[in-house]
């Protein structure tokens, strides 16, 4: 058994007086495509953003490469971090700055790449996302499905170890959306990246899945292989699989 | 690296933490002939090592190196990550001085033309609400009066009285030298009546009222909360701008009214206690000298201020362009224009009257 490269352990969350995560243990393997699934409002966004520390835990452990995230200091943080990207589920984008720019951030800040390298990195991540031609453009002139590509070619600035994925698919096409799981396999396969994705598309979780967490009401329902979860027992994971709606 | 009969042979990890030194490693190669790049010994690259192939690659096309010995992962890595068939991002470029002029004049006449046609449609639609309130929410004239008028008030009479004294207090040095002390009341009756009291209040609203109403809207505009309204076929300008400009239309002469007469009891106590008059002769001088006209000119000129400071909030607000950064940006140009345009106002107003009398 490969040991996790994230590790959550009795998870709690809340927001004032409402628990959100309700005592989650998940682990996370390497170079595998993990989907958290799970309806509107059941803290799936929540869960990441825990793990991450963007949202402080109310208890409980979350590990990521082995090290205890609540108890980091700053700069151990920070370089955990700069192995981790994250595609928000709005881009995220600085408006102030061209997309070409909001690339660069990442590789301006965490690496000693000269110019030409970091300028020839930013026009494949680009290109990778079909946003080629759109390097000099600002967030306010891209629509919603350019802008989360754009926010996507960001993530993968650095050719993380893992990737945050807050429903990458949301707001595109089939065909834009197809493309874009291609991308996250083949990144998988080309980087050796550990990929985490919050997404309700049955379509794409079939192409990329290997590892399900279903959530519900703040606890876990069903975890295990993407095999797993198609022949589940478990009510809501079964209907899921079946229609494409949840309970 | 290793060079030996044309072929450059690389070893180990290409990835962003390795290429800053390889890059300089083959600077010293850069003039040699190099006609095969051996990959053989690399173990593995990421998006930042095809990024240093490529960028040596290009240093050595006139040789055309290939490469050789690249095993299936790195080949792969190579066909995604190379930017060598990728086509260069093309920066804007900068425009001459008569484009920029030229842009100018033309961004500034269809500008003016907006705003005009945005003045037209909030007096309109402030008109036709009094007599109906459809298109307005419930309450909405009364919590715009709290925020613009109730919520302004303290700021206002502080400064105001700060003001004041600050008047009385300049002018009551050289009017001790005459003898003439009983005139600080003449000027804080003037002074505050006809140009302090409304001016002082129009900045105060143009920083306070007027940010918060290009932000809000400027806010509503970017989050599609505007075009939400004219889906629901409801018109904006009547949901939105006329609560605030009835309220402000109702407060502006009561907190000119209030800094005014704050301003005055300002001048007051440096009468009182610089230049030993007494409250009772000041107050009778300050009523002795003032005018119908000039407590006319000072509130009727005070409603041009706020109705213009209505009007360029609510132009940059509905014209944000942009997220979060335009918000902000709109915010900052309402004030900036709407204290512009107060003090021309203003300056009209003087040398209407100046000629007048």
């Amino acid at each position: 058994m490969k040991k996790p490269i994230i590790s959550v352990k009795n998870l709690v969350a809340k927001y004032g007086d409402k628990i959100v995560l309700d005592g989650i243990s998940v682990d996370i393997y390497p170079q595998e495509i993990t989907v958290i699934l799970g309806g509107s409002g059941c803290g799936k966004t929540t869960l990441i953003k825990n793990i991450l520390r963007l949202f402080e835990p109310y208890s409980g452990s979350v590990k990521i490469f082995g090290k205890e995230v609540t108890e980091m200091d700053e700069a151990e943080y920070y370089e955990i971090l700069g192995k981790i990207g994250m595609l928000f589920q709005n881009g995220a984008l600085l408006n102030s700055i061209s997309i070409f720019d909001n690339i660069s951030i990442p590789l301006e800040q965490h690496t000693n790449l000269s110019a030409q390298i970091i300028e020839k990195m930013i026009r494949v991540k680009l290109n990778l996302v079909n946003l080629g031609k759109s390097g000099s453009l600002f967030p306010a002139e891209l629509s919603g499905g350019m802008k989360k590509r754009a926010a996507l070619a960001r993530a993968i600035a650095l050719d993380p170890v893992i990737l945050v994925c807050d429903e990458p698919s949301a707001g595109l096409d089939p065909l834009t959306s197809a493309s874009l799981d291609d991308l996250i396999k083949k990144l998988k396969e080309l980087l050796k990246m550990t990929m985490v994705i919050v997404t309700h598309e049955l379509a794409s979780i079939h192409r990329i899945a290997d590892r399900i967490i279903f959530i519900d009401d703040g606890k876990i329902l069903f975890t295990g292989t993407l095999k797993e979860a198609k022949m589940s027992k478990v009510n809501e994971v079964e209907t899921f699989f079946r229609v494409g709606k949840f309970d | 690296m290793e060079l030996k009969d044309k072929t450059l042979t690389l070893e180990g990890e290409l990835t962003k933490f390795t290429v800053t030194a390889l890059l300089q490693e083959f600077s010293q190669y850069k003039s040699k002939v190099i006609s095969k790049i051996d990959m053989k010994k690399v173990t593995f690259v990421d998006s930042a090592g095809i990024a240093f192939l490529d960028e040596i690659y290009l240093s050595l096309e006139r040789y055309s190196p290939v490469l050789i010995n690249m095993n299936n992962e790195i080949d792969n890595a190579f066909k995604t990550f190379s930017s060598l068939d990728i086509e260069k991002i093309t920066i804007k470029k900068t425009i001459s001085i008569f484009e920029f002029i030229g842009n100018g004049f033309y961004n500034w006449k269809n500008s003016s033309k907006n705003a005009i046609y945005l003045l037209a449609d909030i007096f309109y639609w402030s008109f036709v609400g009094i007599f109906n309130k459809k298109g307005q929410r419930k309450g909405s004239i009364i919590q715009q009066s709290l925020l613009i008028g109730v919520d302004a008030l303290g700021i206002i009479s502080l400064l105001s009285f700060i003001l004041g004294l600050i008047i009385a207090l300049q002018s009551a040095a050289q009017l001790r030298q005459f003898g003439a002390n009983i005139f600080v009341a003449d000027l804080m009756a003037i002074s505050m009546v006809t140009e302090m009291g409304p001016m002082l209040t129009a900045i105060i609203l143009a920083g306070r009222s007027g940010s918060s109403i290009a932000s809000e809207i400027a806010t509503m505009q970017v989050t599609e909360e505007i075009d939400a309204l004219k889906m629901m076929a409801i018109n904006p300008i009547r949901y939105v701008v006329v609560p605030k400009f009835h309220a402000i239309t109702i407060c502006i002469p009561l907190l000119v009214t209030a800094s005014t007469v704050i301003g005055i009891f300002g001048g007051l106590i440096v009468a009182v206690t610089y230049l030993d008059l007494s409250a009772i002769a000041y107050f009778n001088r300050v009523i002795e000298v003032l005018i119908l006209k000039d407590v006319l000119v000072g509130l009727g000129k005070s409603y041009f201020f706020a109705w213009v400071i209505v009007v360029i909030g609510s132009y940059y607000g509905f014209n944000v362009k942009g997220g979060a950064e335009g918000v902000g940006k709109v915010t900052t140009q309402s004030v900036v224009t709407s204290i512009f345009w107060v003090i021309i106002l203003d300056a009209i107003n003087s040398l209407i009257f100046y000629f007048e009398v």
